[in-house]
This record gives C-alpha cells, sequence and structure tokens, in this order.
C-alpha cells in the first residue's frame, strides 16, 4: 500500500525506487534503440512517438473530458497543411510546429462551441460531420491542399553527425517526453481535476465553480493543438501530404487507440499509439484483417478490460506484488 | 425553368426515401435502446453483398432480397443478444455500447473486405436506371421510381407495424420507459432484439436499392448511413415521422444545392444540415424532449 501524505507526494513522478529505475531503464533503452535496432523499426518507433501526442491529445478529450470527437481526421489535415505551408514559407521546424498546433486548436475552439450545447451522440455526429466537411474543402480548394500533386516538405537536417532517420528519432522522442511531462502535469493539476469533474457530471461541477464554457472549450483547444502537432509530425515523416491521407478511418484509428490503450490514462495512451502502429505492420500480409483485428480487440476491451491495455498492465502489476496473496 | 427545378425535386425525392429507411433504422434503435448505431450501414454492405453473390449464382432476384434481409436482421439481433445484451451486464454505458457498435463497424468491414475483395462491382439489377417515363415534363426513371416505392412502402410498412399491432405498442412502451414496461410484463429484451432486426432489415432494402446506383464496394454505404444520421437529426433522433420528414428535405436540398450551387460541396451540406439545425434546435423537427433542466 502506498499512502501519500502530502499533495507534493501525489504528484510525484514515479512514486517508488523501483519505478523510478524502471522509467529510467526504459529511457535508455529507447535511446539506445537506433544503435540496435535495424532502421525500420526504427521509422516504425517513430510513428509510434508521433501516433502517442496525438493519442494522448484525443485521450485529454474522449477519457478525461467525456467528449466524444470524431473530427481528428480533420484537425490532422488542419495541422499537416499549416505545417507544410508554413515550412515551405521558410518558417524553421519548431515555429511551424507551434503554429500548426496553434491553427489547430483556434479551430478546435470553434468546433468546441456546439460541444457546449451537445452531448454523447449528438455531439459525435456534428464532430464527425465537421470532419467530413473539412475533408471535402481540402479535397476541393486546391490553394489550401497544393492541388493534385499536393504539398511537398523538406526533410530535417541531419543534427550530431546522425543519419537524418536517427536525427528525426531522437527529435519525435524529445518531443513525446515532452507533452508526456506537460500531459502528466495537466492532468494531475486543478485543470485535469476540472476536466474530470466536467466529465464525470457536468451540471455538479458547474454548480462547484467549475466554469464549463471555459473547461469544455480548453479541452478541445488542447486536444487539437496535440492532433495538430501530431498532423504536422507526420506531414514531417511522410515528406509529402495530400488530403487523402486523413479520411475519416484515421479518426477512427485514434479512437481505437484510445479505447484500446485505456480511456483517460497517459500510460495507456502510449500503449494504443503502438497498438494501432503494430498492428498493420504484424498483418500486413493480411491487411484486410487489420479492421477486424481493431473491432474484437474493442469488444474484448469493452466486455472484459474496460481500462484496456493499460488496465491489463495495472492487474497484472497488482498481482506480481501482492503474490503468493490473491 | 420550374419543369427543371421539378426534375431536381423528384430526383431528391427519390434518394432521401432511401435515405428516410436508414434513418428510420437510426431513430428506432436510438429511442428504445438510446445507443447510436455506428454499424448501421455496414451491416446493410454485408447485406447487400450477401444479395450480389445469390444474383450472380444466378438466383431469381426475389430470392436474393429475401436472403440479404434475412443475413441483415440477423447480424442486428445477434449483435444485440450477443454483444450489448452480454456488455450491459458487465456494467457498460452508454458512450460504451456506441463504442461497441463501432467496433462491430470495423469487424463487418474488414470481413467484407476480406470476403469478396476491395473492387467495386455491379449488383446485377433486374430494374434498370436508363429506362424511363415521361411524367408531365418530368423524366423519371424506373429505378428512381422504384427506390422511392421501396422507401414508401417501407416507411409505411414500419408505421402499420409500430401504430396498429401488439408488438409495435410494446415497442412504444419500451421506448417511451423501460423499467414501467418491464414492471408490466412486456418481454423488453425480445422487444428490443426485434427493434434492432427491424431496424437492420430497413437499411438492408435501402442499400440494395443504392447499390445499383453507386457501384458496390466495401464502404458504399458510408455515405448515406451518413446523410441517414444527418436526416434524423434534422427530423428528430426519437422521432420516426420526423426521420422521413427529414430525409426528403435532406434529399431535396442535396438535389437542388447540387444543380443550383457547386456540385462538389453537395455532400457537405448534409453535415452543414447537421449542426445549423444541433445549435439551433437541437431536438430537430419533430422531435420532443432533450431539454436538461436544473
Amino acid at each position: 500500500m502506498d499512502l501519500i501524505e502530502s499533495y507534493r507526494e501525489d504528484l510525484r513522478f514515479a512514486r517508488r525506487p523501483i519505478a523510478r529505475v524502471l522509467l529510467g531503464l526504459l529511457l535508455a533503452a529507447l535511446l539506445g534503440l537506433p544503435w540496435v535496432a535495424p532502421d525500420h523499426l526504427v521509422f516504425l518507433a517513430t510513428l509510434v512517438a508521433l501516433y502517442s501526442i496525438g493519442v494522448m491529445g484525443q485521450n485529454i478529450l474522449i477519457g478525461y473530458t467525456g467528449q466524444i470527437s470524431f473530427a481528428q481526421a480533420a484537425f490532422l489535415a488542419i495541422g499537416a497543411f499549416a505545417f507544410g505551408h508554413l515550412r515551405i514559407g521558410g518558417v524553421p521546424f519548431p515555429l511551424a510546429l507551434v503554429g500548426a498546433g496553434t491553427v489547430a486548436a483556434v479551430v478546435g475552439v470553434l468546433v468546441g462551441f456546439p460541444s457546449l450545447r451537445l452531448k454523447g451522440p449528438y455531439l459525435a455526429i456534428a464532430t464527425l460531420g465537421f470532419g467530413v466537411a473539412v475533408y471535402q474543402v481540402f479535397v476541393n480548394v486546391e490553394l489550401l491542399s497544393g492541388g493534385r500533386t499536393g504539398l511537398a516538405i523538406a526533410k530535417l537536417k541531419p543534427l550530431f553527425g546522425l543519419s537524418a532517420m536517427h536525427t528525426q528519432y531522437y527529435v519525435y522522442l524529445l518531443l513525446l517526453a515532452l507533452f508526456t511531462l506537460v500531459t502528466y502535469n495537466l492532468v494531475s493539476s486543478y485543470v485535469g481535476r476540472a476536466l474530470v469533474a466536467v466529465r464525470d457530471s457536468d451540471i455538479a461541477a458547474e454548480v462547484n465553480g467549475v466554469n464549463l464554457t471555459r473547461y469544455k472549450l480548453l479541452a478541445f483547444a488542447i486536444s487539437s493543438f496535440y492532433t495538430g502537432v501530431h498532423g504536422a509530425l507526420y506531414a514531417q515523416v511522410l515528406g509529402h501530404i495530400e488530403p487523402q491521407i486523413f479520411n475519416i478511418l484515421e479518426s477512427l484509428t485514434l479512437f481505437v487507440a484510445v479505447v484500446i490503450g485505456g480511456i483517460a490514462s497517459i500510460e495507456g495512451s502510449i500503449l494504443g499509439a503502438l497498438f494501432v502502429i503494430a498492428v498493420p505492420k504484424l498483418f500486413s500480409e493480411y491487411r484486410e484483417l487489420v479492421p477486424i483485428v481493431y473491432g474484437v480487440a474493442i469488444l474484448i476491451v469493452l466486455m472484459f478490460e474496460p481500462l484496456g491495455l493499460y488496465g491489463g498492465w495495472l492487474k497484472t502489476r497488482l498481482y506480481f506484488r501482492n503474490w503468493p496473496f490473491r | 425553368m420550374i419543369d427543371q427545378m421539378l426534375q431536381y425535386v423528384f430526383t431528391g425525392l427519390s434518394a432521401g426515401s432511401l435515405y428516410a429507411l436508414v434513418a428510420l433504422g437510426i431513430v428506432l434503435i436510438y429511442r428504445s435502446t438510446r445507443v447510436l448505431n455506428f454499424a448501421h450501414g455496414d451491416i446493410a454492405t454485408v447485406a447487400t453483398f450477401v444479395a450480389y453473390s445469390a444474383l450472380s449464382q444466378q438466383y431469381s432476384f426475389f430470392v436474393a432480397f429475401g436472403a440479404a434481409l434475412v443475413v441483415g436482421a440477423a447480424v442486428g439481433v445477434a449483435f444485440y443478444f450477443g454483444v450489448l445484451v452480454k456488455a450491459q451486464r458487465e456494467g457498460a454505458n452508454l458512450l460504451g455500447m456506441v463504442i461497441l457498435t463501432l467496433g462491430l463497424a470495423l469487424i463487418i468491414q474488414g470481413a467484407v473486405v476480406w470476403y469478396w475483395g476491395a473492387e467495386p462491382v455491379a449488383l446485377p439489377f433486374p430494374i434498370s436506371d436508363t429506362r424511363t417515363y415521361t411524367i408531365g415534363a418530368v423524366v423519371v426513371s424506373q429505378l428512381s421510381l422504384a427506390s422511392l416505392g421501396a422507401g414508401l412502402v417501407g416507411s409505411l410498412l414500419l408505421y402499420l407495424l409500430v401504430q396498429k399491432t401488439r408488438l409495435g405498442l410494446a415497442m412504444r412502451a419500451t421506448s417511451e420507459n423501460l423499467m414501467a414496461a418491464q414492471t408490466l410484463g412486456i418481454p423488453t429484451r425480445m422487444v428490443l432484439g426485434v427493434s434492432w432486426g427491424v431496424a437492420a432489415a430497413l437499411s438492408v432494402v435501402a442499400g440494395v436499392f443504392l447499390a445499383p446506383a453507386l457501384l458496390l464496394d466495401p464502404f458504399f454505404m458510408l455515405d448515406p448511413f451518413l446523410k441517414g444520421f444527418a436526416a434524423a437529426v434534422l427530423g428528430g433522433l426519437n422521432s420516426l415521422p420526423g426521420a422521413v420528414v427529414g430525409a426528403l428535405i435532406l434529399g431535396v436540398a442535396e438535389s437542388l444545392t447540387g444543380a443550383y450551387l457547386a456540385i462538389q460541396f453537395k455532400n457537405t451540406l448534409a453535415f452543414l444540415i447537421i449542426i445549423v439545425v444541433l445549435l439551433v434546435r437541437p431536438e430537430g423537427l419533430l422531435g420532443k424532449e432533450f431539454k436538461e433542466r436544473v
């Protein structure tokens, strides 16, 4: 049993010494990965890192605030194209990244306005509609999408004598670490508690002085910022973007990652991202089976393990911690 | 000018009547179980593919159509009893159940691609869309006439079922108040199962009649399904007549937009309608309830 005696302790990142050691080992393994693993694994790890950021953002919205949104592909597209245009205009990578996130966040606030009046399924449809509308705008307006040829994005310059692949991996890993830290602090701060309160009962939250308008819009803004950054990073990896990439299936993939990884958990978001990257790779011979695996995984998770992969990990940990007692 | 407009209105009505069938299914499930069924379109897809297989093995159209209806209804009922009821016993909440239907949608999509392939195929259909009749100044193809007929007959049958039979009474009671219906001895599980089956069958009818106009591929129902949603929201998610009215309005509005405004934004219109309706009148044209007061 770990008793928490102060607020400081509650906020601590790794509570027990062993957790600190494991975390250190994990980080060391991730840092050392490019030196031992072949390039295609490094590339996959890069993808997992950038998906984790998007899934985390989605989890803040769905898991912590309880607002279903199917507009993620739209924010991915907005982030990716904003990033593309900024990069082509000569803006450096970090600034373009922030710019892409900010544009997505502003649009996110606009989409968030219906969420003030809509709930559950109604919100899901409204956001789904928004996603499809944005998709069609990008497909039809050549000024935004760069026309039939799409936008080409320059590769990152290699740094410190590393190969281009390794540079990209380290940059993305750093960004993932940064976003993970920020998210941890966000959800354990008063903002996170306000979001959870909105999810559990918005009326009760409002009675207790949580400003619903502000926090719902904030959740949309934060989540779309993350998704915009995800879109930008994805565009950077692909090197070439066209609107067809960001179709409705992409929204579903992010949604599946949140549900399977674990609703309202940051570790779960990363596990979920790992899942949606690993499954298509493992089933690359049988591409058509991928949706079936997703669907079955959703059924299994919701019927037997509502907290997803992270819940499974918690249970395993508890089992070993209490061993030989049950 | 007027003639041309009438022509577009008729085209819109015939598309709208098929959207109405999809919308009716969505509303039927939504108002009895409060679940938005994301697998609605996909159930129709798999059933239409069954019809396609039967037709290409030289079975008559009616056999194929019947098989499609049975398969669609069976998938709906099986999902309700096999997954949703179980999940409810495990204590899944509403969000969980909606996500479950999403899971079913993914499974069906994968299965259809796996078995029938992702290449679009043409459904051999006995009613042609090139043979036309001229009524007044409006040119009517056989297919759009048949679609209109299918939509009307489907809606009428549903109306009779819900309003004039004992089963319909039980369905209405269950959707009004589940607890009270149970207390009065209505086998609510069975009634809800029937609702799922009927809803699925309605969307199968829409699927089979839409297939000749669109090409048959594993995702061909996504668009009509979203339109059905839009129509249901426009009419009010818990009102059956609302679904039909909403669908007809949507069909006509869409056809007129395509004709007079911009053809490439024809499909975006549905979602503009949803967003505006949800902001201005969330309960829809004919819907009731959905006012939250504290």
